[in-house]
C-alpha cells in the first residue's frame, strides 16, 4: 500500500510539474504585462495598466489585430470545408496506390518548417505576380492563400480521426429510408462529423492567427499581421507592451476553447 | 407490402464467391429466416435486396418491380441494423419521422403515423429523447419504428437480436414475430442462431459457402434433411459414414451393421439418426452397445453409445425413478432401437460432417 501511495504522489508531482511548465511562461506574460516599470525586474515598483493603452495607441498592433482576424476567418472559411472534402475522399473515395501519397501531400504542410515554406511561396508569388500581372505578396487573397495550408492539414487529420468513428451504417439506414446521397451527407454524415469540423475550425483559426514563420515573408506595407507586428516592435523597444499583447492574445484563444467546448467536448475529439 | 422474388442473385468478389445463384420466392406477409454460419453470405444477400451490395449477376424484385439497378433509397425496403443504426444527432421522434420526411409526407400525417409507430414500438414518452439516452431494448426498438413507419414494401432484419442479452432477446424475438404477422410484413430475417430462426419464421433457408442448401420450413427441415450439412445444422444429429448395403442396411466405417429406411437412396454415403429418435433399454429387442456415458440434464437424458466402435449419441426424458434405466452407469450393456425409417441416407459434401474436419 505504502508502495501505490509513493507512486500517486510521485504521478501527483510529475502532472503538477507538466501543468507548470506548460503555463508558467503564460503566467508570467500575463503578470509581467502589469508591471509598472519598463524594464522587467523583480520585484516590480508598481502595477499599471498603462502598457495596454500604450498597446491600444500603437495603431500597427490594432491594424494587425484588424488583418490576422480577417485572414484567420478567411483562412478557416477557405480551408476547413477544402480539408473535409479531402479528408472523406481519404477515408471513402477508391484512390488505390493513389491513396498513401495524397495523404502524405495534404499532412506535408505540417512537416515543413514554416521559415522554408514561406521563402518557397514568396519566390512562387514573385514568379505569379509577373504571370498574372498583379500584386500577390502583401495582398490579403496571397496572405489567405498562404494559411490555407496551414489549415488543410489539421483539417483533414480531425476530420478522419472523426470518419473512422462513424458508423456507416446510420449512412445506410438513411438510405434505405429514401434519402438520396446529397441528403445522406447534409443530414446524417456532415452531423456526426461535427465535432471534429468544429475543432478543424478552432485549430484552423488558431494556426492562422498566431503564424509568424510562414507569414514573415508575405507581408506588405500596411498588410501587416499582429505577430508580425509584434516581432517589429521587439526589434526597437522591449517593454511590457508586447506582454499586455499578448495577454490579449492568450484570452482571446482561451475563449475561443472554451466556446467550443460549450459545442463539442474538445477532449472527445483531440 | 409486396412479395420479394430473388432470380439467381449471385455475388462474385475477385477471389471468392460470397452468394452463387441464390433463388428465393417470399410471398407477401411470408417470414423467411435466411440461416447459417458466419460468411455463408447470408448478409451479403440480404445487402444486396436492400440495395447496398450490387449483384454480380441476376435480379431482384420487389413487389413484382425489377429494382435490381436501383439505388437504395429508391427500393422501397426497411431495414433494421444489427448496430441499429440510429441517427445519434436526432430524437427519437426525428429519427423514426426520418423516412416520412424522405417521402414528403404532410406535417400532421407524419407526427400521427410517428405518434401511431412509437405506441406500436412501445416508446410512447420517448419521443424526445436522443438514442444514447435510452437501453440497448429500447433503441433496438427505435430501429424497428424507424423502419416499419414508412411501410415498407419488404421488411429486412440483419440480426437484429444478436446485441441484446439472452432474457430480452426470447422477449424481442416474440415481439417482432406478432407485429410481423399483425402488420402482415414480408420479411427477410438473417441470422446465425437457429433457434432465433425456427420460432420466428415460417420458413427457413439454409446457406452456406454461399450456396443455398434447403429453403422449408422448420419441420421440413428437421425431418427431411436435404443433406447432411442441414442435418447437422439444424438440431442435433448422428451423422455417419460409411456404404449402404441392401435391402436396408449400412455399413459404418467401423464396421457396424445399422438398420436404415430400406429405399433406394440416392448416392448417400452418411447416414443420418437423430438421436432422440432412438431408444435405450436394458432388455427387449436393440442392437446390443456399450454405454460410454450417461449425461442427466433434469428433463432429459443424454446417453453416449458405443455400437461395436460406431459412437452414437441417444437423448430421451430422463427416466422416472424407481425404472432399471435410471440406474445405467458408463461400461453396462444395453440395446438400442431404432425405426428404420428415422434413418436416412443423406449425400454430403466434404467439410459437411463435423469430423470432416480432422
Amino acid at each position: 500500500m505504502a508502495g501505490s501511495r509513493l507512486q500517486r504522489a510521485a504521478f501527483g508531482v510529475a502532472v503538477t510539474g507538466a501543468y507548470g511548465l506548460i503555463l508558467a511562461p503564460v503566467l508570467a506574460v500575463i503578470v509581467i504585462s502589469v508591471f509598472a516599470q519598463e524594464i522587467v525586474s523583480f520585484p516590480p515598483t508598481g502595477f499599471s495598466l498603462a502598457w495596454y493603452a500604450n498597446a491600444w495607441e500603437k495603431r500597427e498592433f490594432a491594424r494587425g489585430f484588424a488583418t490576422s482576424l480577417q485572414l484567420a476567418l478567411a483562412a478557416t472559411a477557405i480551408g476547413v470545408p477544402l480539408g473535409t472534402a479531402a479528408a472523406l475522399a481519404l477515408a471513402r473515395a477508391r484512390l488505390g496506390g493513389l491513396r498513401g501519397a495524397l495523404n502524405t501531400l495534404l499532412l506535408g504542410p505540417l512537416a515543413v518548417p514554416g521559415v522554408v515554406a514561406g521563402t518557397a511561396l514568396y519566390l512562387f508569388y514573385v514568379r505569379a505576380e509577373f504571370w498574372v500581372d498583379d500584386d500577390i505578396k502583401g495582398t490579403l487573397p496571397g496572405l489567405v492563400a498562404a494559411h490555407v495550408l496551414l489549415t488543410i492539414p489539421w483539417t483533414v487529420r480531425l476530420v478522419l480521426a472523426s470518419l473512422q468513428g462513424l458508423d456507416r451504417a446510420a449512412e445506410e439506414a438513411a438510405a434505405n429510408l429514401g434519402a438520396r446521397p446529397f441528403t445522406v451527407f447534409r443530414r446524417i454524415t456532415l452531423p456526426m462529423l461535427r465535432p471534429g469540423v468544429v475543432a478543424a475550425c478552432l485549430f484552423s483559426f488558431i494556426q492562422s492567427f498566431e503564424n509568424l514563420e510562414l507569414t514573415l515573408l508575405l507581408v506588405g506595407p500596411g498588410r501587416t499581421t499582429l505577430p508580425v507586428a509584434m516581432l517589429n516592435y521587439l526589434e526597437f523597444r522591449v517593454d511590457p507592451t508586447l506582454a499586455a499583447v499578448a495577454t490579449v492574445q492568450i484570452a482571446l484563444v482561451g475563449a475561443l476553447m472554451l466556446i467550443t467546448d460549450r459545442f463539442v467536448s474538445l477532449s472527445r475529439v483531440v | 407490402m409486396g412479395t420479394l422474388t430473388l432470380d439467381a442473385i449471385s455475388r462474385r468478389y475477385a477471389t471468392t464467391i460470397a452468394v452463387e445463384r441464390v433463388d428465393l420466392d417470399v410471398a407477401q406477409g411470408e417470414f423467411v429466416a435466411l440461416l447459417g454460419p458466419s460468411g455463408c453470405g447470408k448478409t451479403t444477400t440480404l445487402r444486396m435486396v436492400a440495395g447496398f451490395v450490387p449483384p454480380s449477376s441476376g435480379r431482384i424484385l420487389i413487389a413484382g418491380r425489377d429494382v435490381t439497378k436501383a439505388p437504395p433509397h429508391g427500393r422501397d425496403t426497411g431495414m433494421v441494423f444489427q448496430s441499429y443504426a440510429l441517427f445519434p444527432h436526432m430524437t427519437v421522434g426525428e429519427n423514426v419521422a426520418f423516412g416520412l420526411e424522405m417521402r414528403k409526407v404532410a406535417r400532421a400525417e407524419r407526427d400521427a403515423r410517428v405518434r401511431e409507430a412509437l405506441r406500436l414500438a412501445r416508446l410512447d414518452g420517448l419521443a424526445d429523447r436522443l438514442p444514447r439516452q435510452l437501453s440497448g431494448g429500447q433503441q433496438q426498438r427505435v430501429a424497428l419504428a424507424r423502419a416499419l413507419v414508412v411501410n415498407p414494401a419488404v421488411f429486412l432484419l440483419d440480426e437484429p437480436l444478436s446485441n441484446l442479452d439472452a432474457k430480452l432477446r426470447a422477449e424481442v424475438r416474440i415481439e417482432i414475430r406478432a407485429l410481423q404477422q399483425r402488420l402482415g410484413l414480408t420479411t427477410l430475417f438473417v441470422t446465425h442462431d437457429q433457434e432465433e430462426a425456427l420460432t420466428m419464421a415460417d420458413r427457413l433457408v439454409v446457406m452456406e459457402r454461399g450456396r443455398v442448401r434447403q429453403i422449408g420450413t422448420a419441420e421440413a427441415l428437421y425431418e427431411r434433411p436435404a443433406d447432411a450439412f442441414v442435418a447437422g445444422f439444424i438440431g442435433r444429429c448422428n451423422l455417419l459414414r460409411g456404404t449402404p448395403e441392401a435391402p436396408g442396411q449400412f455399413r459404418t466405417a467401423t464396421g457396424a451393421l445399422l438398420p436404415r429406411l430400406p429405399l433406394a437412396a440416392p448416392a448417400g454415403s452418411v447416414l443420418a439418426l437423430r438421436p432422440e429418435r432412438i431408444t435405450v433399454a436394458t432388455e427387449g429387442t436393440g442392437l446390443p452397445a456399450r454405454l460410454m456415458a450417461v449425461t442427466y440434464l433434469g428433463a432429459q437424458t443424454e446417453y453416449h453409445l458405443d455400437l461395436a466402435g460406431t459412437r452414437l449419441l441417444a437423448i430421451a426424458p430422463t427416466p422416472a425413478e424407481g425404472d432399471p434405466r435410471r440406474a445405467l452407469a458408463p461400461g453396462d450393456a444395453v440395446l438400442a432401437h431404432w425405426d428404420p425409417a428415422e434413418a436416412r441416407l443423406l449425400p454430403a459434401e466434404p467439410g459437411d460432417l463435423p469430423d470432416d474436419a480432422t
